[in-house]
């Protein structure tokens, strides 16, 4: 079997937040990811839903070492990306890239659109000739879909879309092998959405490009991934192929994201079942003990508060992380 | 790529696309500034001083120090005698003495004011930028330096260096800085956290790399600001030293100093005191001109 291109074990972020405390300040910890594993093939999408507050773009910036991993191992190509010195992961950086959520604040407001596209060349193909730049940055926004007679003009003066169109080029340009996309759509207006999806899904399928995709959109991530994971609080509720996760979820969470997402016929928009989450997300300085879903799930029974649930297979590729997904 | 066309890319007509020449930010800039006629006209005028300090006591008929015997009376301005604007109450050419005085000036001014930018906009940076312990430290420094006396501060330069005209300089700037590392340290602190440098950093920027691209900049309209705010406050500030006999010595002579000397003598002799201070101010106004100018034009949202 080849070794997965990003394999995850036990990642943990934790930041310390202060609370309170007059004197003396008094930490707590704050586990935005706790304890996450998962393999991502070459080539492959994996969706990473969950609500906000739910770790998913702490996730994304962890592997891509944005963020420090308190615990655990991100490895690249067998490699582990948290124990590289800086020049060493300044070379795996060329590998990955990442797609952000708010495209405007994304983009240097004193950078034309020609200088933000170029960057990531700059940094890492140094022997390049400023006429070879910029024969590489035309070609970049034309296939984004950009005016090349654009390229001397400000982020300010770009719609969102066209925003995120440079930023999918700066994160391009050199080819990576993996890309985070935290959010790329969510800001955008809905009539383009649909075009810097099928933008992205393009480029994956040009360059066999591995790409976590961060969403709360489930029928974004539906459209886009092969696989899905589904967060809650810094841990993995389920991870399944998509099919299976939009098909027959297994965990109550899923069960109710997925009754959520609105059908585009009123007819069996209003006859099909819904399971509600009652409540708000805990407070992730205090999680429930045992499941950290029990405070808000239909099936919770007295075993959910002690025990925390561990990942179980419910199939091939199919796993889950609750007492009762079998009833 | 080898070429490749997405579809889902509007079909981008590029052949219709004339211009494909980046341009700079600077570039950018200097055509915006070329375009406020404000800030133009400072240039002009502030360059012709410049060029009048640097090159006019050379072609006028009397030089800053040489007293005219036959006028030791201040004289009103007259061409026979070659005093164009008079003489001081001395008997010294009134506008060769502004001029020489200018030189010194803009000297200082320019000089002192460099060595704060400098020395200011790198700390601050650095200090925002890493944050923790480095900022910590430096900044602490800054505020060590702070509770030194200026004056306390030079007098310790000068036993310690002995009597130089270029540790003045030096004295000034290292007390200028301290205000412009606090203001570029903040305005680094609220950029440090925006996306486009975590999106800088994910494209392989270093450190170093990214306070050069990304944060100076950015920092770059406010700090144009307190550097026009600076340079007045530096001519000042070598009068005033000079006042206190740690600056430059007689007959060797600034703005400030005339102005002081001038305004002993303001209601006899107002001239003394009008002439320096017209051009003083002159330039002064032309820096906030330009200053405001620069801002402007450093700033691509402002059209
Ligand atoms: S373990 Fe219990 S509380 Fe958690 S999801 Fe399953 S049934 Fe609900």
């Amino acid at each position: 079997m080849t070794l997965p291109l990003l394999q995850v074990r036990d990642l943990k972020v934790h930041f310390q937040v202060r609370a309170g405390g007059i004197f003396f300040a008094n930490y707590l910890p704050l586990k935005a990811v706790d304890g996450l594993s998962f393999d991502l093939a070459a080539g492959e999408t994996l969706g990473i839903v969950g609500e906000s507050g739910c770790g998913k773009s702490t996730l994304g910036r962890a592997i891509l070492q944005l963020l420090p991993a308190t615990s655990g191992s991100v490895a690249w190509l067998g490699k582990d990306l948290t124990a590289l010195d800086r020049a060493e992961l300044k070379a795996h950086r060329r590998h990955m890239q990442i797609v952000f959520q708010d495209p405007l604040a994304s983009l240097d407001p004193r950078m034309t659109a020609g200088d933000i596209i170029a960057e990531p060349l700059r940094n890492y193909e140094t022997g390049l000739s400023s006429a070879a730049i910029k024969a590489r940055v035309r070609e970049m926004m034309e296939q984004v879909g950009l005016l090349p007679s654009m390229v001397n003009r400000y982020p300010h003066e770009f719609s969102g879309g066209q925003c995120q169109r440079i930023g999918i080029a700066r994160a391009m340009i050199l080819k990576p092998k993996l890309v985070v996309c935290d959010e790329p759509v969510s800001a955008l207006d809905v009539s383009i959405r649909a075009q810097v999806i099928n933008l992205l899904m393009d480029f994956q399928r040009a360059l066999n490009i591995s790409m976590l995709f961060i969403s709360h959109d489930l029928s974004v991530v539906r459209h886009i991934s092969r696989r899905v994971m589904v967060l809650y609080l810094g841990k993995v509720m389920e991870l399944a192929d998509r099919d299976a996760i939009y098909g027959a979820p297994r965990h109550p969470y899923t069960q109710a994201l997925i009754s959520a997402v609105p059908i585009p016929d009123p007819e069996k928009e209003r006859a099909k079942p819904r399971v509600l989450v009652a409540g708000d997300l805990p407070s992730p300085l205090d999680p429930p003990s045992g499941c950290v879903f029990r405070t808000r799930c239909p099936k919770a029974t007295n075993i959910c508060a002690l025990t925390v649930p561990v990942l179980e297979s419910a199939g091939v590729g199919h796993e889950v992380a609750c007492h009762h997904w079998r009833d | 790529m080898n070429g490749i066309k997405f579809t889902s890319a509007p079909a981008a007509p590029g052949e219709i696309a004339g211009e494909f020449t980046g341009r700079s930010l600077w570039q950018d800039a200097w055509r915006r500034l070329l375009a406020n006629r404000a800030a133009v006209a400072g240039m002009i005028i502030l360059a012709g001083i410049a060029l009048a300090s640097v090159i006019g006591p050379f072609l006028l008929p009397w030089s800053y120090d040489s007293i005219d015997w036959e006028h030791i009376e201040a004289l009103p301005p007259q061409f026979s005698t070659g005093h164009y604007l008079g003489t001081d109450s001395l008997g010294r050419d009134l506008l060769a003495r502004t001029l020489f005085g200018g030189r010194i000036s803009l000297m200082v001014g320019l000089l002192a004011t460099t060595v704060a930018l400098l020395i200011g906009v790198t700390v601050g940076a650095v200090a925002g930028f890493v944050g923790g312990r480095t900022d910590q430290l430096l900044m602490r420094f800054v505020d060590l330096m702070y509770s030194v006396p200026l004056t306390f501060f030079v007098i310790i330069l000068m036993v310690v260096f002995g009597r130089n005209f270029a540790l003045m300089f030096l004295a000034i700037g290292a007390v200028e800085w301290l205000t412009m590392a606090r203001i570029v340290r903040g305005q680094t602190l609220t950029l440090r956290n925006k996306e486009f440098i975590e999106a800088a950093r994910a494209s392989g920027g270093s450190t170093a790399n990214i306070i050069a691209r990304h944060i100076l900049p950015n920092v770059l309209g406010v700090v144009m600001i307190y550097v026009t705010l600076t340079i007045p406050q530096v001519i000042l500030l070598e009068s005033f030293l000079s006042f206190l006999g740690l600056g430059i010595q007689e007959p060797m002579t600034s703005w400030g100093m005339l102005i002081n000397d001038g305004a002993a003598e303001l209601e006899i002799n107002p001239r003394t005191l009008i002439i320096p201070a017209t051009f003083m101010t002159t330039t002064l106004f032309c820096l906030n001109f330009l200053g405001d100018g620069l801002r402007d034009a450093l700033d691509p949202k402002d059209r």
